[in-house]
C-alpha cells in the first residue's frame, strides 16, 4: 500500500511538476487544484496502467477513482485485487 | 502608422536630452522606417518614427498648429478625419496639410478632452501645448495602438514600446514585476495599466491623461463600453433590423478603412467567418487588384487552407500564402518576444509575425483583419461554455444539462468530454457562483493560475497577499452588475484578452514588427456601439455563436465557411520546441543557470516539466497546462534576457524633421 502510494505521489510530483511535495495532499482533488487538467487525466491513466499492469475501463474514468492520490491508490489496490 | 516617444519634465529642471529622444526614436524604427522627427523645448521633447500612409508628402511629425505652439506626435489613424476636418473648418480652423494628424491638433484646440470621443479610429497620441504647458496622452477605445510610460529622475518618459522607454532612460532599473507575471499566469496577459516591468505603466485603452506645469492632473476614461441597462443603450429592432444595421455599419467601417489611405490596402484571410466577411466587403470597395494574405500550417490539425482558397476563388483576389512549420515557430520565437515585450502562453503570435513579413515583402503597408468580431458579437466557446454552466447551475443535480458541453468542444482531439464524470468535475466547479462577476472565466483562470506553482520562491513571496482576480473584479464599471450575463462576459474578455493579448502581442506588435498597419472594421466606433446594444440572443442564439453576423455574411462568404464549426486560431505550442532540431536558445532558456539568472521560475519543477516534454514523441498531444507552461516559461525567460539584461538600444535614426526651441 505505502509502496503504491509512494509511486503515485512520485509520479504526480514529477509529471505535473509540483514544486513543493508538502503541498500535495493525498485526499485533495487534483483537478480542483489545477495540478491535473483534462488531458493530464489521460497521463495518470497511462501511468497506472503501465506501472501496475492494470487496465482502466471507460466506466472507471470517474473522479472517485482518479481525482486524488488516495483515490488512485484505492482504485489500483481494488483492481489488483 | 508609426512609433511615438517623448519626455516631459516633471520636477527636472534641465531640458530633456536630445540624445535620449533620438535613441527612443531609433528603438522604434520597425514601426516607422520612412521618416524620423523630433521636437524639443525646455520642458518637453517629442519623437516620431513614421510609416507613411496618409498625406505622404506633408504628413511629417512632430507637427504643430498654425502658430507653432501646440505639438503632436501621433501613431494611428483617425478614420473620420475628413468629416472632423470639415467641422473644424466651419469653426474657423485653417489647415496646412491633408493629414489626419493635423485634425487631432485642431480638434484638441476646439474641444479639449471631449475631442477624443468624436474620433473614430485607432491611436496613441501625445500633445504638448507649450503656451499652457499642458501635456496630454491618449489612446483609442480598445487599445489597438500601444502606449507605455515610466517616471525616472523627475521626468516622464512615454513611448509606443517599452524598449523605447528603456533606450531613453538607460539608467532606469529594469526589473520584471511579479504582479505582472501573476496577471499573465492568470488572465493570459497583464491588464493595463499594469505591465510586466516594475515602474512601467500602460495607459489604459479609452483613456486620456493630462499633466500641467509638470504636475499630473488626471487619467480618466473618455469612453467606456455601453451595454443595455433596462431600455437604455438597447437596440429596439427585430433580428432582421439588427442584421441590416450591422451589415450597414460593417460595410461602412470596412470602406472607411479602405479609402482612408494613400497606399494600397490588403486583407488577411484566415478561412474563418470574420476575415472572410471583411475581405468580401473590402473587395467590393476595390473590385480589381485586391490583395489577400493567408497563413497555412504544415501541421494539418491547425491548417485551414481549403476554406481560404475557396474564398479567394470566390473573390478573385491576388492571393499570397505562407506555410508555417513547428521549426519556423521555434526559430522566429526570440524575435517575436522582442516585439511582444511580455510573456505569452501561446505561440499563436509567431505565425502572424511571419504573415506580416509576407505582407511587407509584397509591398503592402496596410491590412484589414477580422479581429474583434468574436468579442463584439460573441464568437468564443467561452461565452457558450458560460451559458451552459449557468443553465446547469440552475439545476446542479441535473443528469443531462452538463451534456450540452459536448456540443462545445468538437475540435479538440482529446476533449475532456470523452470522460463524462470528469467533465462534470472540471466544468462543474463553482456553479454556486454562477451569478457572480468572473464566473464565465473561472475555468480558464483557475487552470492558468495553477501554473504559478512554477514561480521561484522569491516571486511567490513577493506576491503574498496579491490577488489578481480580486484586483480586476474590484475595478469593474458601476453598471456591470446591471448588464446581462453575456455582456458581462464580453466586457471581461475585451478588457483582458482582446486589449492585452490579441490586439497587442498577437496584433500591433506582430504587424508593426514588419512595418505593417492592421485595421479592424469590427472595432469601428459605430460597429462596437451597435454590437454592444444588441440583445444577447441576437449574438448568441441558444448556443449558435455570432448568430446575427452569420445572417449578415449570407451570400458574401462561401456556404462552407458559414456552416463550419468555429475553429479557434491556434498554432503548435510546446510541440514547436521539443523536436531534435530545436534551436540552441530553447535549452539555454530552460537551463538551471538561465533560470537562476532570471530568478523567475523554480529550476526544480521546470526541470521536471522539461524532462517530461523531451521524452514525448513529436506526434503526442500535450495537455493545455503543459503547453502554456512551456511557452510561458520560454517567453518570460526571453523577455528577461532581451529587455531586462540587454543594454538598451543607442541607435540614432536619420532625422528629417527637427524643431529645437
Amino acid at each position: 500500500m505505502s509502496d503504491i502510494k509512494e509511486k503515485v505521489r512520485q509520479f504526480i510530483i514529477s509529471n505535473f511538476y509540483v514544486a513543493d511535495p508538502a503541498t500535495l495532499k493525498d485526499d485533495a482533488s487534483l483537478l480542483d487544484a489545477g495540478i491535473v487538467d483534462s488531458t493530464g487525466v489521460l497521463e495518470v491513466i497511462t501511468f497506472i496502467e503501465g506501472e501496475f499492469g492494470i487496465t482502466v475501463d471507460d466506466a472507471e474514468m470517474v473522479p472517485e477513482n482518479l481525482d486524488a492520490v488516495n483515490h488512485i491508490v484505492a482504485f489500483v489496490q481494488k483492481k489488483k485485487g | 502608422m508609426c512609433g511615438i516617444a517623448g519626455i516631459l519634465n516633471l520636477s527636472a529642471t534641465t531640458p530633456p536630452s536630445r540624445d535620449a529622444l533620438e535613441f527612443m526614436a531609433g528603438a522604434l524604427e520597425h514601426r516607422g522606417p520612412d521618416e524620423f522627427g523630433l521636437y524639443l523645448d525646455r520642458h518637453c521633447g517629442l519623437a516620431h518614427s513614421r510609416l507613411s500612409i496618409i498625406d505622404l508628402s506633408t504628413g511629417q511629425q512632430p507637427l504643430s498648429n498654425e502658430d507653432g505652439t501646440l505639438w503632436i506626435s501621433f501613431n494611428g489613424e483617425i478614420f473620420n478625419y475628413v468629416e472632423l476636418r470639415a467641422e473644424l473648418e466651419a469653426l474657423g480652423h485653417r489647415f496646412r496639410t491633408k493629414s489626419d494628424t493635423e485634425v487631432i491638433v485642431h480638434a484638441w484646440e476646439a474641444w479639449g478632452e471631449a475631442a477624443f470621443e468624436r474620433m473614430n479610429g485607432q491611436w496613441a497620441v501625445a500633445l504638448w501645448d507649450e503656451k499652457t504647458r499642458t501635456f496630454v496622452l491618449t489612446r483609442d477605445r480598445v487599445g489597438v495602438r500601444p502606449l507605455f510610460m515610466l517616471e525616472h529622475e523627475g521626468r516622464l518618459f512615454f513611448a509606443s514600446e517599452v524598449k523605447s522607454l528603456f533606450a531613453g532612460a538607460p539608467t532606469f532599473s529594469r526589473e520584471i514585476d511579479p504582479v505582472g507575471l501573476d496577471e499573465t499566469f492568470t488572465f493570459w496577459t497583464v491588464v493595463p495599466p499594469q505591465s510586466v516591468f516594475k515602474g512601467v505603466r500602460e495607459l489604459e485603452p479609452g483613456h486620456v491623461a493630462v499633466w500641467r506645469d509638470g504636475k499630473f492632473v488626471h487619467d480618466v476614461a473618455y469612453w467606456s463600453a455601453k451595454y443595455p441597462v433596462g431600455a437604455e443603450h438597447r437596440f429596439n429592432g427585430t433580428l432582421d433590423d439588427a442584421t441590416q444595421a450591422l451589415a450597414g455599419a460593417l460595410e461602412n467601417a470596412t470602406k472607411l478603412r479602405m479609402v482612408r489611405a494613400d497606399v494600397p490596402v490588403g486583407s488577411y484571410l484566415s478561412g474563418g467567418l470574420d476575415s472572410s466577411l471583411v475581405a468580401a466587403m473590402a473587395a467590393r470597395a476595390k473590385p480589381s487588384g485586391f490583395k489577400t494574405f493567408s497563413l497555412r500550417f504544415a501541421d494539418a490539425e491547425y491548417d485551414e487552407t481549403p476554406y481560404q482558397r475557396a474564398m479567394v476563388q470566390r473573390l478573385g483576389t491576388e492571393h499570397a500564402e505562407v506555410v508555417v512549420s513547428r521549426k519556423d515557430i521555434a526559430d522566429v520565437f526570440p524575435k517575436v518576444i522582442r516585439h511582444t515585450e511580455r510573456p505569452i502562453l501561446r505561440t499563436a503570435p509567431a505565425p502572424l509575425f511571419l504573415l506580416s513579413k509576407l505582407v511587407h515583402d509584397s509591398g503592402i503597408k496596410v491590412v484589414l483583419t477580422g479581429e474583434g468580431s468574436d468579442e463584439m458579437l460573441a464568437g468564443y466557446d467561452l461565452f457558450r461554455e458560460a451559458r451552459v454552466r449557468r443553465f446547469w447551475a440552475r439545476q446542479p443535480d441535473s443528469k443531462w444539462r452538463h451534456k450540452l458541453l459536448e456540443r462545445l468542444y468538437p475540435y479538440l482531439t482529446r476533449s475532456p468530454v470523452s470522460q463524462q464524470a470528469l467533465t462534470r468535475q472540471f466544468f462543474g466547479r463553482g456553479l454556486e457562483r454562477a451569478k457572480l462577476p468572473g464566473f464565465s472565466h473561472e475555468t480558464r483562470w483557475n487552470g492558468t493560475a495553477a501554473l504559478k506553482r512554477l514561480f521561484a520562491p522569491d516571486v511567490t513571496a513577493a506576491l503574498t497577499g496579491f490577488d489578481a482576480r480580486g484586483k480586476l473584479l474590484s475595478s469593474l464599471p458601476a453598471d456591470f452588475a446591471k448588464w446581462n450575463f453575456l455582456a458581462q462576459d464580453q466586457y471581461l474578455e475585451v478588457r483582458t484578452l482582446l486589449s492585452g493579448y490579441l490586439l497587442s502581442s498577437q496584433g500591433d506588435r506582430m504587424l508593426m514588427g514588419n512595418s505593417v498597419e492592421g485595421r479592424f472594421p469590427f472595432l469601428d466606433r459605430e460597429v462596437m456601439a451597435l454590437a454592444n446594444s444588441l440583445p444577447a440572443s441576437y449574438k448568441l442564439k441558444a448556443l449558435d455563436e455570432k448568430h446575427v453576423l452569420k445572417r449578415v455574411a449570407r451570400g458574401l462568404v462561401t456556404d462552407e465557411i458559414l456552416k463550419r464549426p468555429k475553429q479557434p486560431y491556434r498554432a503548435p505550442d510546446a510541440l514547436s520546441f521539443i523536436g531534435a532540431e530545436r534551436p540552441a536558445w530553447v535549452d539555454e532558456c530552460m537551463s538551471e543557470a538561465a533560470l537562476k539568472a532570471s530568478g523567475l521560475f523554480a529550476p526544480g519543477p521546470v526541470g521536471a516539466l522539461w524532462r517530461k516534454c523531451l521524452t514525448r514523441s513529436n506526434d503526442e498531444q500535450f495537455s493545455n497546462t503543459d503547453n502554456m507552461a512551456v511557452v510561458g516559461i520560454l517567453s518570460a525567460q526571453l523577455v528577461h534576457q532581451q529587455l531586462v539584461r540587454e543594454t538598451p538600444s543607442t541607435k540614432r535614426p536619420p532625422l528629417k524633421t527637427v524643431v529645437i526651441k
